[in-house]
């Protein structure tokens, strides 16, 4: 019997097209729009004026707060402007234009690094490489790791947990990495696991992935600090809660952190996002993109710039099909549709999905027949259908005291409703109330 | 027959008694001024003046020691002076305002770029981007502000896809103001007549992008800024905003506008003379003379109500309205 957490959770058609598919180097493109807001927290404060000449790797943005990270250059290039543009949260905001310089050749040749696993440095060191080269959790949250990694003293973790799960439909970045990165990210998870002085770490899999099982099956046989959890599939086992109930059977108590129960969660992107950083001296500017959709001719995995605006990932895969309704940054279940396709790829960016008309439309909405489906698929344990109509009634105090705040946004109450009735936006709209209301503390 | 009456005398009485000696028992004492206070309000219970009701508003009236801070908006002046007369408090006087729609940005003028399909919502959609239009700033259109009307005060104009405003039935209580996610109404002061001028955009963006999201967009262009009299415009973010305190409605900043985001209403419609502004002034008496003339011979009544001076000229008067009372009459 295979792990995976008791409440809820849906099991949508995988889709997982381009998991077979090795992932490519995308070219360089002309110019790259580097937003300065790409993870939680204060966005970060630009450090370069128009006409600068930037190199790969310099800091272009400085760490705004604690709760922030620097932002490096992608490219080799001269910044013509900043400029306002609209970026994946669908409000124009900050970005640094860079006008890529096509005769600098450090920003076409391909680095083969050779595998280095003797770790060097200290944990302070490690801590404050992951600070400087700007490392966010890749996963989608964009959390700035090394608030993270910045333990108090009466914090105490026992386990590490690396999510290689990618319970999103279509998404195969993770996958990809973990087939092809293999060896650099288990002396990823042994430099995290130094940094933080443990000796025990977690991969959590989903089944459906089982070549990227095997092969770190492999590797870790010879390593006693990490194992590997083989889970069912079910979505949103990916969601840090979920996967920590579903490997350790702890849980996370309300309005807490894994912390609270003696736990870091890392995404495999992460892992090997800090690989290179501590060991190739490598800041964050480049991730892996899934561009995919039913009717894309070849879809694939991509080593994608940060700030690349997503029309070239698009062009590399061929023209947009013409039946193409929405393109989703991220994957159909959490992902959410952009604007236009000038919108760049950031640090979060796990993957554009494109779907087609028949996919896209929203049904049309009717009256809740209270068959409790929402409920029974609800991975947090909540009354979805409860907390929508507390929202439209506006009586946020008891949704907040339904704990209208715990609810991830997973939106499987949403995928299963019979009457397609909008309960994530509600819900969405609920808790965005509360917050400024502030009405959790009373 | 006289069984049953008499039971159901008694049954009545015992009754009355026990209703008599619980409501004497359980009475609460509640203040007789909060009631008359109560009375005077205008019972809209729109929570306006920021109290969950009429009924709260009239207790912390009663119970505030200095009520200066407090207003009723649906009431206005008049509510606040009588419940001073009934308090014997000081209120202070608010000039009655109005709720005005900040953005004009509609179908034609304002290209759609997306399509929005989620739950018919301006706070949903807010969470989740900008709007359908490339100005992030403009009104989106769903109505969330006539939903929030308690005085069906405000309707969705079909044609342009932005909310209207009755300015007779606004109470000004602000629940669209609070509704809005975007902060496109705003409560300006009704001044004489209801006149008002205001800067009816609130793109924030540089002059060729808001002017390319929309036509009437304000694009920052500071002319408006130059050329007002008494520093009633302020620019911020590529934004006028005109201050309503300050403005005298001379409307200099209304035919500069390059974009004609500046609104004016109720103004009567512009006169002959407007073009001849610049001229030499002589002129400018020469055309003011002609209207006048023009008016004085277009009217006719002016004649019929001059009043008579001496007492031979009062009876000549009366016998012509007379005879004009008996010819009306035949006709």
């Amino acid at each position: 019997m295979l792990k995976t957490f008791p409440k809820g959770g849906v099991h949508p058609p995988e889709n997982k097209i381009t998991a077979t598919k090795s992932i490519q180097r995308l070219p360089v493109p002309k110019t790259v729009h580097v937003p300065v807001a790409q993870h939680i927290g204060a966005p970060a404060q630009i450090i370069v004026e128009r006409k600068e000449k930037v190199v790969i790797g310099q800091v272009i943005a400085k760490s705004g707060g604690f709760v922030s990270s620097n932002i490096h250059s992608p490219v080799a290039g001269v910044v013509t402007k900043i400029d306002k543009i609209i970026d994946s949260s669908g409000y124009k905001k900050d970005c640094i234009v860079i006008r890529v310089d096509v005769k600098d050749e450090s920003n076409f040749v391909d680095e083969v690094f050779p595998i280095k696993d003797k770790i060097v440095q200290s944990p302070e060191e490690i801590v404050q490489i992951i600070a400087d080269y700007g490392i966010v959790g890749l996963g989608g949250a964009t959390f700035p790791l090394h608030v993270k990694l910045a333990l108090k003293p009466d914090q105490k973790i026992d386990c590490l947990l690396i999510n290689g799960v990618e319970c999103e439909p279509y998404l195969t970045a993770d996958h990809r990495l973990m087939l092809e990165k293999t060896e650099e990210i288990v002396i990823g998870i042994k430099i995290l696991l130094k940094a933080f002085g443990i000796h025990k770490a977690i991969i959590g899999i989903e089944n459906n992935k089982k070549d990227a099982i095997k092969a770190l099956k492999e590797i870790c046989k010879n390593e006693p600090d990490i194992q590997i959890a083989t889970l069912k599939v079910k979505y949103p086992q990916g969601g840090e809660k979920q996967l920590i109930r579903a490997i350790l059977g702890r849980e996370v108590p309300v309005g807490g952190l894994p912390l609270n129960v003696g736990v870091v969660v890392h995404n495999v992107g992460t892992v090997f996002a800090v690989y290179d950083a501590v060991q190739n001296n490598r800041p964050l500017t480049e991730r892996v993109v899934t561009v995919t959709g039913k009717s894309l001719e070849n879809s694939g995995n991509f080593w994608v710039k940060i700030g690349t605006p997503i029309s070239d990932l698009i062009a590399a895969v061929g023209a947009l099909p013409e039946d193409t309704r929405k393109i989703i940054n991220g994957g159909p279940m959490m992902g959410k549709a952009i604007k236009n396709t000038n919108v760049p790829v950031t640090k979060g960016t796990s993957g554009i999905l494109l779907i087609s008309e028949k996919e896209a439309s929203r049904k049309e909405v009717q009256n809740c027949i209270r068959c409790a489906t929402c409920v029974s698929v609800c991975p947090m344990g909540l009354e979805p259908h409860l907390l929508m109509s507390l929202t439209e009634k506006t009586m946020f105090e008891q949704a907040a005291s339904e704990d209208i705040m715990t609810c991830i946004e997973c939106g499987s109450c949403s995928y299963v409703c019979p009457s397609n009735r909008p309960l994530l936006d509600q819900i969405r709209l609920g808790k965005m109330v509360v917050k400024k209301l502030d009405l959790l503390k009373n | 027959m006289l069984y049953s009456v008499l039971l159901l005398v008694m049954l009545g009485v015992f009754s009355a008694l026990i209703l008599y000696f619980v409501s004497k028992k359980f009475y609460v004492y509640e203040d007789p001024l909060i009631e008359k206070v109560e009375e005077v309000l205008p019972a809209a219970n729109c929570a306006g003046c920021g109290f969950p009701g009429c009924k709260a508003f009239a207790e912390s009236l009663v119970n505030t020691p200095d009520i200066s801070a407090l207003f009723c908006p649906v009431g206005g002046n008049d509510t606040m002076k009588a419940v001073a007369d009934i308090l014997g408090k000081e209120v202070t006087e608010k000039a009655p305002t109005v709720a005005v729609v900040r953005c004009q940005g509609a179908c034609d003028v304002r290209p759609k770029t997306s399509e929005f399909q989620g739950p018919l919502s301006c706070s949903i959609s807010t969470l989740l981007y900008g709007g359908e239009t490339d100005c992030e700033y403009g009104c989106l259109g769903m109505g969330e502000c006539v939903d929030a009307c308690d005085f069906d005060a405000m309707f969705m104009d079909d044609k342009t896809g932005l909310p209207v405003v009755i300015t007779d039935k606004c109470t000004s209580c602000g629940a669209c103001v609070k509704a809005c996610p975007k902060d496109i109404i705003e409560m300006r002061p009704k001044k004489k007549r209801d006149l008002k001028i205001f800067v009816s955009c609130m793109n924030q963006d540089k002059g060729g992008i808001a002017r390319k999201a929309c036509s009437v967009a304000c694009i920052g262009c500071n002319k408006c800024f130059d050329i007002c009299p008494k520093d009633a415009i302020t620019m911020e973010n590529m934004l006028a905003y005109i201050d309503p305190d300050l403005c005298t409605l001379c409307r200099k900043c209304v035919p500069i506008c390059p974009t004609d985001s500046i609104l004016e209403t109720n103004f009567p419609p512009p006169k002959v003379k407007k073009e001849d502004a610049k001229k030499p002034v002589k002129k400018v008496k020469k055309v003011a003379k002609e209207t006048s003339d023009d008016l004085e011979t277009s009217k006719v009544k002016p004649i019929v109500k001059k009043e008579p001076k001496t007492a031979t000229e009062k009876v000549e008067a009366m016998v012509e309205s007379v005879t004009l009372e008996k010819t009306e009459n035949n006709a």
